[in-house]
């Protein structure tokens, strides 16, 4: 019979010891540099609201940008910022739904549709900066939109554009096979199936997918600053050829001024802006989760 | 109606007497004697073992002993409750966050769920060879030489990745490309490679859960021979749900179903005329 | 009463499959918009450059240690931007990675639900914030408080760039090797800690080299995203191109100059106009090879999987 006495493999030098503490101290590190994230964000909320607060008001919201500090509002980028997203989302949600229907729905795997694919992958990576380049030479010079909400809003939807088809194809992707089987089944046409059958039911992915691409596009500052919207616009637009500033740009014009009351001024504006893109985005994840509760 | 439903540790003895039923009568001397010391020499052993994911429990009070350079083969209808049972023993249901194990889990003096033993500790005495191969995605040598490095191995390496091979029986098959990926191997290899890497860390007792489930007939021969190589050195605990299986290579079996442990025996008595109807409309077939 | 046409078929066929055609054609024209924005860019970017290149040599703009575009005497060597753009993807990568690739073992590996719970999200927002708001928070934030332990430090200078891109990509490094991390097996991470092996030996010897390949693609797409970071680094970073390794310096990168053009009061048909044109197609250029190759080092890591 042998002994309940234990005996650890002496073969081994496991130090146990040591590595129970290299690995606690690992998880540690790891950790803190997690928790770090969140310490940056704070930092940076902190920072921002104590700057801007103050200035945030009323006559901020309603006043022109002025020379003058205090005078000072940002009215003409709000409204701009308004009609560029406006005009953007009517442009960009029917050819990236449509886009992703056609990719999902209707496109063989052929050679030219396996470019398309690869295409809109790279064209998601392509820097903002570029598409401004393309808005300004394309639409601002060529096709003489001139420095527009148009050229704008143009340049803004070739950027979320890839955005938008990789979240709807997701979205359609999901909707499972048999419907689309069952509605076939009972004689339906491709465009019934797809038009009463998928689409609504991948409607909430792609909602989703649509409000974070535009809030997306709300805080793009490059590829507008490029298309020419640094002037000094007092007026907020009232058509899509007209000229027009936007939040971020109004934000980067102050940010840039030398006078510490811009500074301020610079933080109520992206006060603003972040309570913007905070209820887009809560939207988005309200759909999200109401969706996917009526799913469970 | 089944033994299992018992609480509090109980001593070898009292385990051997409460058998589900009454020892046969028919039963020789010397063999009851066997399976007594062989119960005495379980240094493996389960007392009251629940394990629950959330509030589902999938073992309910087990009650068990592995003797010590045996195999014991636990079967039972898939969902029993009988790879939650041998997970537990190396605590591979750590990594599942609902699930929790009661009771008392003891390997010879250690309490393998005590406050101040440490899990490593536990699978380095326990090893374990899962349902599919899950070699590492590096070479050959390195899959088994990797846990002794980092265990501080004093002796030659090379030496102890030969002679783990060896005792797989692997080693005429890979001693000329030793440093190939083990993803080239075959199934069956990855197996027995699986197994060389546990044993290079030297365990005392090995758990293989239906480690021959995805391989061929060919390799689960190979596999089985290997086995009965192995239970010199080695105690081993075998999941499966081969019938046949657990009748070629086991000595002992226990019979689990919905989470109980409905009987244990030798594997003869199991298999010929095992005490309890269910244990016996299981192995005939006709359930399950 | 099974001669009574109950439905109309032939008719409706006829115009279900004009319907058909018609949708499909008009989806398709939808799909093939992103393909003509890749010519449009690609064409834009050569035709505008030829004006520049017919005044500048190629060797002079690719090798030139100099540039200075906007007043006499102009010089265009594409060096010092490059060499601008590289301080702050050197120094945003040297910050991002190991933080990013930290968060993401902690994420994957230790950490319990409700930590993920917040953190996950809390590095969603910080990929949501618009770079202006970064450029402001650098030139707000860090700048003085990096004056604070050194006072030597420029206005503009690259490391508080530098600091803010790291921000700015440290959520998709974190997110991308989190999910790299996560496909990995379970089976392999049971194979490690069977042979008992801490958890931490497991992350770093087991989990980590079996997903190195996502691990790669994500620092070259953060990589690829830290070289067209624009806002930051243009109210931050400085605009003065300049050959310099020295972080604390005012530089200027690719991506700053292309918006200092575009923005100025440049006269629309000169070199300088045009010299936008040759920064953005190098800029566009060397993003697509490393888009390129991040998917290329994924699809291969996709394979060893399925």
């Amino acid at each position: 019979m042998s002994t309940s006495q234990a005996t650890p493999p002496s073969e081994f030098n496991s130090a146990l010891e040591r590595r129970r503490f290299t690995s606690s101290l690992f998880k540690n590190c790891c950790a803190f540099l997690s928790w770090l994230c969140i310490g940056i964000l704070g930092f940076l909320l902190v920072h921002i609201f104590s700057a801007g607060w103050e200035w945030v008001s009323f006559d901020f919201l309603k006043n022109p940008p002025s020379r003058m500090p205090h005078k000072a509002g940002l009215f003409s980028a709000f409204m701009g910022t308004i009609w560029i997203i406006v005009t953007t989302a009517c442009i960009a949600i029917p050819m990236g739904v449509c886009s992703a229907l056609y990719l999902e729905e209707y496109a063989r795997k052929n050679r030219l549709n396996t470019f398309i694919e690869i295409n809109i992958a790279n064209l998601a990576g392509v820097p903002s900066i570029v598409y401004g380049i393309l808005g300004l030479t394309l639409f601002v010079r060529f096709l003489k939109f001139g420095p527009s909400v148009l050229a704008g809003a143009l340049t803004l939807t070739l950027l979320i554009l890839p955005v938008i088809i990789i979240a709807s194809r997701e979205a359609i992707k999901a909707v499972p096979p048999s419907i689309r089987l069952s509605a076939y089944a009972l004689g339906a046409t491709q465009f019934q199936t797809v038009f009463h059958h998928v689409l609504p039911a991948a409607l909430p992915g792609i909602m989703t997918g649509v409000i974070l691409a535009l809030s997306r596009a709300i805080g793009e500052t490059a590829p507008i600053l490029m298309v020419g919207a640094v002037a000094y616009v007092r007026k907020a637009p009232s058509g899509i050829l007209d000229g027009f500033t936007a939040l971020p740009i109004q934000i980067y014009n102050w940010a840039r001024e030398a006078k510490p009351e811009f500074e301020g001024l610079a933080a109520g504006g992206i006060i603003v802006l972040l309570v913007l893109l905070f209820t887009m985005n809560s939207i988005a994840i309200l759909i999200r989760n109401k969706t996917q509760k009526a799913q469970s | 109606m089944s033994s299992a439903e018992k609480t509090h540790t109980v001593s070898e003895e009292e385990f051997m007497n409460k058998r589900p039923a009454t020892p046969e009568p028919q039963k020789n001397s010397s063999e009851a004697s066997d399976k007594e010391s062989d119960m005495k020499n379980a240094h493996l052993k389960g007392d009251n073992v629940t394990i629950s994911y959330g509030s589902e429990q999938a073992v309910k009070n087990v009650d068990i002993r592995f003797p010590t350079n045996k195999i014991t083969a636990v079967i039972g209808p898939s969902g029993c409750g009988k790879s939650t049972l041998l997970r537990a023993f190396n605590r591979m249901n750590d990594f599942i966050p609902s699930a929790s194990v009661e009771g008392s889990l003891i390997y010879r003096d250690m309490d393998l769920y005590g406050k101040d033993i440490d899990p490593v500790e536990v699978r380095l005495r326990i090893g374990m060879v899962f349902q599919k191969p899950n070699p590492f995605p590096k070479t050959i040598y390195k899959n088994i030489a990797w846990a002794p490095q980092i265990n501080g191995y004093k002796g030659d390496i090379d030496e102890l990745v030969e002679s783990s091979l060896r005792s797989a029986a692997l080693w005429d098959e890979v001693s000329d490309r030793l440093h190939d990926s083990a993803l080239g191997l075959s199934g069956g290899q990855q197996q027995r490679l699986c197994i060389a890497r546990a044993l290079a860390m030297k365990p005392e007792v090995l758990l293989m859960d239906e480690p021959c489930s995805a391989l061929d007939p060919v390799s689960t021969s190979h596999i089985e021979d290997l086995m009965l190589e192995l239970k010199k050195q080695y105690t081993i605990v075998i999941v499966t749900h081969n019938m046949q299986q657990a009748a070629r290579v086991s000595d002992y079996t226990a019979f689990m179903d919905s989470g109980v442990l409905i009987e244990f025996d030798d594997t003869g008595t199991i298999f010929t005329k095992p005490s309890v109807q269910r244990t016996e409309d299981y192995v005939s077939g006709r359930f399950g | 009463m099974a001669e009574t046409a109950t439905f109309s078929l032939g008719k409706s066929k006829k115009r279900s499959r004009w319907i058909e055609e018609a949708t499909r054609s008009g989806f398709f024209l939808c799909a093939l918009a992103s393909v003509l924005t890749t010519f449009g860019i690609v064409f834009v970017l050569i035709r505008e450059a030829i004006p520049f290149f017919q005044v500048v040599p190629l060797t002079d703009f690719l090798f030139g240690t100099r540039w200075n575009a906007l007043i006499e005497p102009r010089s265009f060597g594409v060096i010092p931007l490059l060499m601008g753009t590289m301080i702050i993807v050197i120094g945003s990568g040297l910050i991002a990675i190991p933080i990013g690739l930290a968060s993401a073992i902690y994420l994957s590996e230790f950490a319990s639900d409700r930590t993920r719970k917040i953190v996950k999200p809390v590095l969603e927002i910080l990929a949501g914030i618009p770079t202006v708001v970064y450029g402001y928070f650098a030139l707000t934030g860090i700048t003085p408080l990096l004056k604070l332990i050194n006072d030597d430090i420029s206005v503009f200078n690259a490391l508080s760039a530098s600091i803010v891109v790291a921000v700015m990509i440290l959520p998709m490094v974190a997110s991308l090797c989190d999910d790299a991390l996560k496909a990995v097996p379970r089976a392999l991470r049971e194979g490690g800690f069977a042979l008992g092996s801490t958890k931490t030996e497991v992350s770093l010897k087991v989990v980590v080299p079996a997903a190195l390949s996502g691990i790669v693609a994500s620092f070259v797409l953060a990589f690829s995203r830290a070289i067209g970071e624009t806002m930051a680094v243009t109210l931050a970073a400085g605009a003065t191109p300049k050959l310099t390794m020295n972080p604390l310096e005012s530089i200027q990168t690719m991506t700053a100059y292309i918006v200092q053009v575009a923005t100025g009061d440049i006269e629309h048909g000169s070199v300088s106009y045009y010299s936008l044109y040759a920064v953005g197609g190098m800029l566009f250029l060397i993003t697509l090879g490393a888009n390129l190759l991040s998917h290329r080092i994924l699809k291969k890591y996709r394979e060893q999987y399925e």
